[in-house]
């Protein structure tokens, strides 16, 4: 079974046993603007919870993009980094930057699920 | 516009001679060079005097500079450059002298460099300083190497520095460079440092805090004492970007906030032009007790004789060749003995007065990022022009229509929709009422006729440029069809 989680940084992990596929939001992909280039790490680098993964530059600013859980990345999105514009255009789909294998369970309830995302969001907003 | 480069103007033969051939004998370039080193068939375009001078004549006339238009681009103190300036780096006594001179031929250039040290230490509080980086973020290293060193020489271990979010982006960038963590403290709702979280973040492992003062919001850090009290405990020490010191002059002292090591923006608060990548010089100063960590060779004085000093005793090194951008330092110096103390003190009032002169008209169309006074800068959040439509970038574009350069955009990056104004105080009261004017104009557009501002600019050569594009497919280099390099 699948659920979708979200982090405080703006980033979404959808979860499917040990394997997370991971990306930025619609919220953080409106924030940003157009985006214009994305670097992603190497394949079977450990990321951690809260710390960068890698980095996406819009034409407003360069930002940092942090993994909203920890493992070892076990795919990423090479055709992203030719198509930019797919964050913008499906954040939750062609959008997708990594797939990590993750172990620890407890850092799945650190993070928000979609009504709660929702509502941070707008707090956020304002 | 025309856009054709040089390249394409050529034509097979063309050429303008007035020159006969000399009377002395030349050598040719094969003659001089080894062979490995010389090209064939470089490409060059072939084109008459007159054409030239009209391309490149007519390319300058596109120039948009503080000598053409206002400029209030913020957090990078565009101001004025005095020609006096200009007039004293041009002196052959200058031009003439070559870094490889000894230096009994050249105690003049050595001599201002020392001068130059004097007025800053005099000015910032500061022990000593190098003149060696050649731009603001050249002397942030040079900096912060120093602090490691710092730390190395007395054993502490330290893994991390301190960076408000607010910061510049070079901070975090220098950090890293020097192999630190960057930890990012978020700033309060009134834009200053939160006190409460620096504490909670500095533990025994931390290096430095990075600060500017005024910060990017153009808002003095009023616990600036506090903040130096907490670094210092802990020794960590506290640097000090000096982009923002313009607004400081004459008024308070680095060294009376707290800081160790600071670095200034020649280029920018002293009054030499900049843009586009240089020239600059990062002048970095230092307290008493990082004096021995600073880059070989320092100009020093012995008798009446002026040497340079290769005895640091823990210098870092060199952070680049001979003695930085002397024609830089020439300016400032010449900027600085001009205007004297009071002059620097009135540079800095007049600074304020009118970023805040701007602010008070403005305020009730654009909304200030923050309760507290304004220093040399204000920054605007464009937030309810948004929501009418209209974008800071398409406010900034549309300044450029009614003559002036647009402010920096989306920075600080904790601003939504951020415009941020530096009028530097070089500026007439009418100048800043005609921007004053064309920014009510642009708001009253965004009510009435939203595509003026939507895609502006109409009256520049370049009309608006699809940066996104341009950022996506990136092709940064003219290539002639023919040629082969």
């Amino acid at each position: 079974m699948s659920v979708l989680k979200f982090s405080k940084t703006h980033e979404w992990a959808q979860v499917e046993n040990n394997l997370a596929t991971i990306g930025i939001t619609d919220y953080a992909q409106k924030s940003l603007g157009d985006i214009v280039f994305i670097e992603l790490p190497a394949l079977g680098s450990k990321v951690k919870q809260g710390l960068q993964f890698g980095t996406i530059e819009s034409t407003k600013a360069a930002s940092e993009l942090f993994s909203p859980l920890s493992g070892v990345v076990s795919e990423i999105n090479k055709e992203l980094i030719n198509n930019p514009q797919w964050v913008n255009e499906e954040p939750f789909v062609r959008g997708w930057m990594m797939k990590i294998k993750f172990e620890n369970n407890n850092e799945l309830n650190s993070l928000m699920d979609e009504a709660a995302y929702k509502e941070f969001v707008k707090k956020e907003a304002h | 516009m025309e856009n054709k480069v040089i390249f394409e103007k050529g034509k097979e033969g063309r050429r303008t001679r007035y020159l006969t051939k000399p009377e002395i004998p030349l050598k040719r370039a094969d003659e001089l060079l080894p062979k490995q080193f010389l090209r064939e068939n470089l490409n060059l375009p072939s084109l008459g005097e007159l054409d030239v001078v009209r391309h490149y004549t007519n390319l300058s006339r596109l120039n948009f500079s503080v000598d053409t238009n206002f400029y209030p681009l913020g957090s990078c103190t565009m101001k004025y450059n005095p020609k006096v300036n200009e007039a004293l780096a041009s002196m052959e006594e200058f031009t003439h002298v070559h870094p490889y001179q000894p230096s009994t031929d050249v105690q003049g250039a050595l001599e201002l460099i020392f001068n130059l040290e004097q007025i800053l230490c005099e000015i910032t509080g500061m022990n000593r300083f190098t003149f060696q980086a050649s731009s603001g973020a050249a002397g942030e290293l040079t900096g912060m190497l120093m602090i490691r060193k710092y730390h190395a020489i007395k054993k502490n271990k330290k893994t991390k520095v301190i960076v408000p979010d607010s910061a510049h982006g070079t901070n975090p960038a220098t950090s890293s460079m020097c192999g630190y963590q960057t930890v990012i403290i978020e700033s309060k709702e009134n834009g200053l440092i939160d006190l409460d979280k620096l504490a909670k973040s500095c533990d025994s492992e931390v290096a430095a805090i990075m600060l500017t003062n005024p910060n990017t919001l153009g808002l003095f850090e009023e616990n600036i004492l506090k903040i130096s009290e907490i670094a210092h405990k802990i020794d960590a020490l506290l640097y000090y970007d000096g982009a923002n010191f313009n607004p400081l002059l004459g008024i308070t002292k680095p060294i009376t906030m707290g800081f160790d090591a600071i670095h200034l923006n020649l280029h920018k608060t002293f009054s030499t032009p900049h843009g586009c990548g240089g020239p600059g010089a990062g002048a970095v100063g230092v307290s008493l007790a990082m004096s021995d960590f600073l880059p070989a060779p320092l100009v020093d004085k012995r008798g009446e004789d002026f040497y340079l000093n290769y005895k640091i005793k823990h210098s870092i090194g060199r952070v680049r060749s001979f003695y930085g951008n002397f024609n830089v330092l020439i300016r400032a110096y010449a900027y600085l003995t001009s205007l004297g103390a009071d002059g620097l003190k009135r540079v800095a009032q007049n600074a304020v007065l009118n970023a805040a002169y701007i602010r008070e008209k403005l305020k009730q169309y654009y909304e200030p990022c923050s309760i507290l006074p304004s220093m040399h800068e204000v920054v605007f959040s464009c937030s309810r022009q948004k929501a009418r439509g209209a974008s800071a970038l398409e406010i900034a574009k549309r300044l450029l229509d009614y003559g002036m350069h647009p402010p920096t955009m989306y920075f600080p990056l904790i601003v939504n929709e951020a415009l941020m104004v530096e009028p530097t105080e070089t500026e007439s009261k009418e100048t800043l009422d005609n921007f004053i004017e064309a920014m009510i104009n642009i708001d009253k557009e965004i009510s009435e006729e939203i595509e003026k501002v939507k895609n502006a600019p109409h009256t520049m050569p370049v009309k608006r440029v699809d940066e996104v594009y341009a950022a996506r497919n990136l092709n940064l280099r003219w290539q002639s069809p023919g040629a082969s390099f």
